[in-house]
């Protein structure tokens, strides 16, 4: 109570003063001339098989676009307004480098985005030949960014990061439950970031006492789970671990429904659909019970719940992609603003150099090591449980307790 | 190795699988059969029909089955009218025209589904997409037992149509001697769109087929229309029987190979059975020795 009575000290009232003056200063200057907008690219699939995710990823980065326009847009540069430039990558990988090329005549100062892989590996590439700085949001390989790109920076947590977070708790898991499941079956996508997870995966289970009892590849987009779901059946293994994308897993999991394949647990790593509340409101008794570790928003920051609601506003369903690309829009900003100018070159040597805040995604402090990984970057484990996706490890930001088996 | 219980429900998914593309076979081989030329357009007309089904879920709310009963004929029509007036037409009585005029077709009519449509994968959803049939201790797939059932149904009422029809009849006639069907007194031009209509027309219960299961993009078509051309050249160029027979086959052998080889590999079997066909008898399993 007495700090609401407190008289304002001396230094307060200076630097009030200060704001007033340097406010009326300002004042004529905005009369004068609106300071030019900084164009930042995002680059999704906003058509073809990955639509959706495109389509999310957008949201969320106008999401932060407004965010940083409301407080005033860019400090550095006198409050000039971003403006996000949306470039198509219709889903395949010529195409996301056709759209950087698009991004760069339309003069943005960075790109952020990619999602696949494959997309990400090529724009990235066609973003380097003009110095373009560019910040991948939740593609996976670790190729990306060892490829020695000054551009190149990847936001999210890359695929040996992520199998390593993925594994232990896996162990975790298990091991909590007195080791119900021995036998692991992998299905994954046959492109680079499915086979790239699966061969890791081969590598790293059997040294933790999980056996492979088999590996089963097939195409994206699929047309068909019911050999899978049979070979499943026929294997009966206790842990099934998926790598697709979206439509893939809805099909995987509701041919495994079909089909009556009930493992001990469906343990996802970068499931497309399992961090998807699409999948979980519209097939619940298919998605019950499934595990995910994925990029996933900060369940205790508020901005994370708003942003939700935005997106369901809208009449989507949530995913993943709205919370990294508005984190990554932020950093982007917040580049240009240490950059303080609207420069590609200045801005590359900001994301390489200078720590950022991570928005909603529970990275703590982003900052990039050499080879433009960020190196704080975490994925977290989530299950759904009773229609909902909560977060079950690590300790810091879970939401509840897993149920294992399932 | 694989239980028996699990390779019989892969043979019978499989059988099933064949089913769908033996529809679009039958189509494409009456017109060859007939017209002695490859509808190079036949996948695009399926990618038409599809998108047909789609619209009458998304907008109707029709569903995709019951779609059948506005997609047969509509299909039926469209085929008519494609042969009657652009592809006879357009190309002047000469069979290596009629190739291209198609194949000029084909494109046309994927880069206009593109324009309307753009790339996006669209699906239907239905309650009974995922539901299954128990025979004994086999799952066999609802959407699935659906279709193999509509596609011998189809295949039956084809032949019924060539054989006990006047229009079949007529049919049969300028297949065997265009010259001799015209003198005496057959409408060549009108039986050469009546066989484009009904090929067409297999297409419109194909697509209904399709959808509850499958996804369609301006360029789904063309994917079954490469397996619907091996069956025709493992059937016998021309072939009902053969049509049916093969469709079913590849259907079998797609299942299998993908059972063994992952579904990465699944087609790898159909293009070897391609391959090894044209080698050993060219004419395929029913065609005729010429």
């Amino acid at each position: 109570m007495t700090d609401m009575f407190r008289t304002p000290t001396r230094r307060a009232v200076l630097r009030g003063g200060a704001a007033a003056a340097v406010t009326a200063l300002a004042a004529p200057a905005v009369l004068r001339a609106q300071p030019a907008a900084v164009k930042i690219g995002l680059l999704q699939p906003l058509s073809g098989f990955l639509a959706q995710a495109g389509d999310l990823a957008r949201v969320g980065a106008e999401f932060a676009v407004k965010e940083i326009n409301d407080a005033g847009g860019i400090k550095a540069l006198g409050g000039a307004p971003v403006e996000l430039v949306v470039g198509d990558s219709r889903s395949n990988a010529e195409a996301g480098a056709q759209a950087t090329e698009e991004l760069n005549s339309a003069g943005v100062v960075a790109i952020g985005g990619g999602f696949a892989s494959g997309i990400s590996l090529t724009a990235t590439q066609a973003a380097a030949r003009y110095d373009l700085p560019f910040l991948v949001d939740s593609a996976v390989a670790d190729s990306i960014t060892q490829r020695d790109l000054a551009n190149t920076f990847r936001f999210g947590p890359n695929f040996s990061m992520a199998t390593e977070i993925a594994l232990a708790n896996l162990v975790k898991l298990n091991d909590a439950a007195g080791s119900p499941a021995k036998t692991v079956a992998l299905v994954h996508e046959d492109g680079l970031f499915g086979s790239g997870l699966a061969k890791l995966m081969q590598e790293k289970l059997p040294g933790l006492g999980f056996e492979i009892v088999e590996v089963i590849s097939h195409p994206t987009p699929a047309r068909d789970m019911s050999n899978v779901a049979l070979r499943l059946r026929s294997l009966q293994p206790d842990l099934i671990i998926p790598s697709h994308y979206y439509n893939e897993f809805v099909l995987l999991a509701r041919t495994l429904q079909q089909q009556r394949v009930k493992p001990k647990g469906i343990y996802a790593i970068f499931g497309g659909a399992a961090s998807s509340y699409q999948f979980v409101k519209e097939y619940p008794d298919a998605a019950e019970g499934v595990f995910d570790c994925n990029h996933w928003g900060d369940p205790s920051n508020p901005i994370d719940a708003a942003l939700q609601a935005e997106v369901e506003a809208q009449g989507k369903f949530y995913a993943y992609n709205a919370p990294i690309n508005y984190s990554l829009v932020k950093v982007l900003a917040e580049a240009v603003e240490k950059a303080g100018a609207a420069d590609r070159a200045a801005v590359t040597e900001q994301l390489a150099s200078a720590e950022f805040a991570s928005g909603v995604m529970p990275y703590g402090t982003t900052k990039f090591d050499a080879s433009g990984q960020n190196a704080s970057a975490l994925p977290l484990n989530t299950q759904v449980q009773g229609g909902e996706i909560k977060v079950i490890y690590p300790a810091e930001y879970a939401q509840t307790e897993p149920k294992f088996p399932v | 190795m694989y239980s028996p219980l699990i390779v019989a429900e892969a043979l019978l998914n499989g059988l099933m699988l064949g089913a769908v593309y033996a529809l679009v076979a039958l189509g494409l081989t009456l017109v060859y059969g007939v017209l002695h030329i490859v509808n190079f357009a036949h996948g695009a007309f399926l990618t038409v029909a599809m998108f047909g089904v789609w619209l009458a879920w998304d907008r109707l709310g029709m569903d995709p089955y019951l779609s059948m009963v506005l997609l047969v004929p509509a299909m039926g029509a469209l085929g008519y009218a494609a042969q009657r007036w652009i592809i006879g037409p357009a190309s002047r009585g000469a069979d290596n025209s009629i190739l291209l005029v198609t194949l000029g077709l084909s494109i046309v009519i994927q880069n206009g589904l593109l324009a309307l449509f753009s790339s996006d994968t669209r699906t239907i959803d239905t309650d009974y997409a995922f539901q299954v049939v128990e025979v004994g201790p086999l799952l066999l797939s609802f959407p699935r037992v659906v279709g193999l059932g509509a596609a011998l149904v189809t295949a039956v009422a084809l032949w019924v149509i060539l054989n006990r029809t006047d229009i079949g009849r007529a049919i049969r006639a300028v297949a065997k001697e265009k010259l001799g069907a015209s003198l005496v007194g057959i409408d060549v031009a009108h039986v050469y769109a009546v066989t484009f209509a009904i090929g067409s027309a297999c297409l419109g219960v194909a697509a209904a087929l399709l959808m509850p299961v499958f996804y369609v993009e301006p360029n789904t078509g063309a994917a079954f229309v490469l397996v619907a051309f091996t069956i025709v050249v493992l059937g016998g160029m021309g072939s009902v029987t053969g049509a049916l027979v093969g469709g079913l086959l590849i259907g079998v052998v797609e299942s299998a190979s993908s059972l063994w080889f992952g579904d990465s590999l699944g087609q790898i079997g159909i293009f070897l059975i391609f391959i090894a066909v044209l080698l050993i008898r060219p004419t395929g399993l029913f065609g005729a020795r010429q």
